[in-house]
């Protein structure tokens, strides 16, 4: 059974207030996230990141289109029992305390005050607050806020977890911490959807990704499926490689790109449609050596600039695809 | 139930914490610095005058608290988007608005009782003041449980203008909701003149549309039998259970117009 699924949806705004126009926040959404899968929601500000997290918290509703998690339509509160969400840039109430605002939330899952106690304090631990947890929450530094997001988030011990943004605010430390609790929860078999538009985070913890642009849908998949295969040439060292070969390689378009290693090593970018033997066998004619050879892999950031400048930049209606 | 029992509680304690009931130290001041300098002043009138001024301040006082926090109460839930992880939780929208309204209606009734308690035990100590034969003209006695009558009324009123700034922060800045529930408050006081408006226009057209006003708006002047208390007045039960009755009604059209449009409204 997929853990989210959405079909078609759809988020349309009106803007301005004498003439308003439609505005397409999110535009025929599908999208499907198997059960215990970590998924990348990726895209640049604006994109409909946050809109689609907030169609499944029916934060917002619908223009057309549905979305389903764990089986049940969004807003049922049984479902809402087993899942948890960390808003982007998420703000609390002021004159609570850390551990009184999560056990707030316990309770609001009906569990007995001394549960709530034992969740709230395992869970700052884990997020890393120390005796802070005793402090007001306006006191709190925006990097503690989202710390203590990510703990109310896991309060019910949630079987599938919506993050936007979980990296901001937090510094290199944070994020490696926050990484880790993704993984356990991706170990623990949890489903993760999160937002963010850092790639290596997506790139680090994610199984599939969908990439957002305009509020459509521009691709989705595996990132094996959607970078790691699609070489885009080979990347040569060699040694004892002198001027006159290089030029001549350069002129041949056998190779396209050199960057000089120095003592007449260079590392020399190959096409797709030179074949590495060939290149190989040319250079080392011209009394080069070979000291290694790999495949130039389009990165994930490669592909979504692709994807990002590819989609249709309007977002009044009648631009949908 | 629970639940909105629970988000209740938390409005409470944020309310508390907010320095909310530094408005009683100001109330009790008030009213001690009053009764001095009324005993420095005046003779004979000086309970009567402590009973109208802590009636009249115990009302004022609730309706700063019940419009200044009725209306942030969704308001700033939605601005600062602490509104976004609650209502992630299993949580209804109705239960969020009713449980906060059951939250700032218990502020206000814990500051109505301490207000209560301070006004009564002014009054206790000047009745130490008096002669017996001083004590035996007034019209009732100096801690008169009568006067309670209209501190229940006080009460109801406060709830129905919680429900009025609820209401209108459910879809409107502070400022505007401010305005509106003051507007309201200042116009049900007046309600009784809408009702006689065709005696002193030809128009039918603005007699009905006055008369169709007076059933609309809330009738604030209603709870207001502080005169009848301080002077011991008759007061009937059944005009106490009627306007009651009556404040209960009107809160809960309130409560469930707000209720539906905030389970309509978008959180953008």
């Amino acid at each position: 059974m997929a853990a989210i699924r959405t079909e078609a949806l759809t988020k349309h705004y009106r803007v301005g207030f004498w003439r308003p126009r439609p505005y397409v926040a999110l535009e025929g959404l599908t999208l499907s996230v198997s059960e215990g899968e970590v998924f990348g929601c990726l895209g640049p500000n604006g994109a409909g990141k946050t809109t689609t997290l907030k169609l499944l918290m029916q934060l917002i509703y619908p223009t057309s289109g549905s979305a389903e998690i764990l089986g049940q339509p969004v807003g049922d509160v049984r479902m809402k029992r087993r899942i948890g969400y960390l808003p982007e840039n998420p703000y609390f109430y002021d004159y609570l305390t850390a551990e009184e605002l999560l056990q707030y939330f316990a309770g609001l899952f009906g569990y007995a005050p001394a549960e709530r106690r034992r969740r709230a304090a395992a869970l700052l631990d884990q997020v890393g607050i120390g005796a802070e947890r005793r402090m007001q929450l306006r006191t709190f530094s925006k990097g503690m806020l989202q710390r203590v997001g990510i703990a109310q988030a896991l309060i019910n011990d949630p079987e599938v977890v919506f993050f936007d943004e979980p990296m901001s605010g937090l510094d290199p430390l944070g994020r490696r911490e926050i990484r880790q609790v993704i993984l356990q929860l991706r170990e623990r078999g949890c489903t993760v959807f999160f937002s963010s538009h850092v790639l290596s985070d997506a790139e680090a913890l994610c199984s599939r990704v969908a990439i957002l642009a305009s509020g459509r849908l521009a691709g989705v998949g595996r990132l094996t499926d959607l970078v790691a295969f699609q070489a885009r040439g080979w990347e040569l060292v060699v040694g004892g490689l002198d001027d006159a070969a290089l030029a001549h390689a350069k002129m041949t378009q056998l190779v396209v790109r050199d960057t000089p290693l120095g003592d007449r090593r260079y590392a020399l970018e190959v096409p797709l449609s030179v074949s590495p033997e060939r290149a190989i066998a040319e250079l080392t004619g011209r009394g080069a050596s070979l000291v290694s050879i790999n495949p130039l892999r389009e990165t994930l950031e490669d592909y979504f600039v692709r994807q990002v400048a590819a989609a249709p930049h309007e977002r009044g209606l009648g631009t949908g695809t | 139930m629970r639940v909105i029992g629970h988000v209740a509680v938390n409005v409470f304690k944020e309310s508390v914490r907010d320095k909310v009931l530094y408005s009683l130290v100001a109330f009790a001041a008030l009213l001690i610095g009053v009764a001095y300098l009324i005993g420095q002043l005046t003779a004979g009138q000086d309970v009567k005058i402590i009973k109208d001024l802590g009636l009249a301040a115990i009302a004022t006082f609730g309706l700063l608290i019940a419009v200044f926090i009725g209306i942030g109460l969704v308001w700033k839930e939605v601005d600062r988007r602490s509104i976004y992880s609650l209502l992630s939780k299993p949580i209804r929208r109705h239960e969020f608005i009713l449980g906060k309204y059951a939250g700032l209606s218990l502020t206000l009734i814990v500051n109505v009782a301490i207000m209560t308690l301070a006004f009564y035990a002014v009054l206790a100590y000047m009745n130490t003041q008096f002669s017996e034969a001083s004590r035996s003209v007034w019209p009732a006695p100096a801690t008169d449980p009568g006067m309670l009558r209209a501190i229940g009324l006080i009460v109801v009123e406060l709830l129905l203008v919680t429900a009025i700034a609820l209401f209108f922060s459910t879809f409107s800045s502070p400022l505007l909701s401010a305005g509106l529930t003051f507007g309201l408050w200042v116009i049900g006081h007046f309600n009784a003149d809408l009702r006689n408006f065709e005696a002193v226009v030809e128009s039918k057209t603005a007699a009905y549309l006055a008369r169709g006003l007076y059933y609309v708006l809330p009738n604030f002047a209603a709870f207001d039998i502080k005169t009848q208390v301080v002077n011991a007045l008759p007061v009937a039960p059944s005009y106490l259970a009627a306007t009651t009755a009556y404040g209960l009604v009107y809160i809960s059209f309130l409560l469930v117009g707000a209720v539906v449009i905030f389970s309509r409204r978008d959180f953008k």
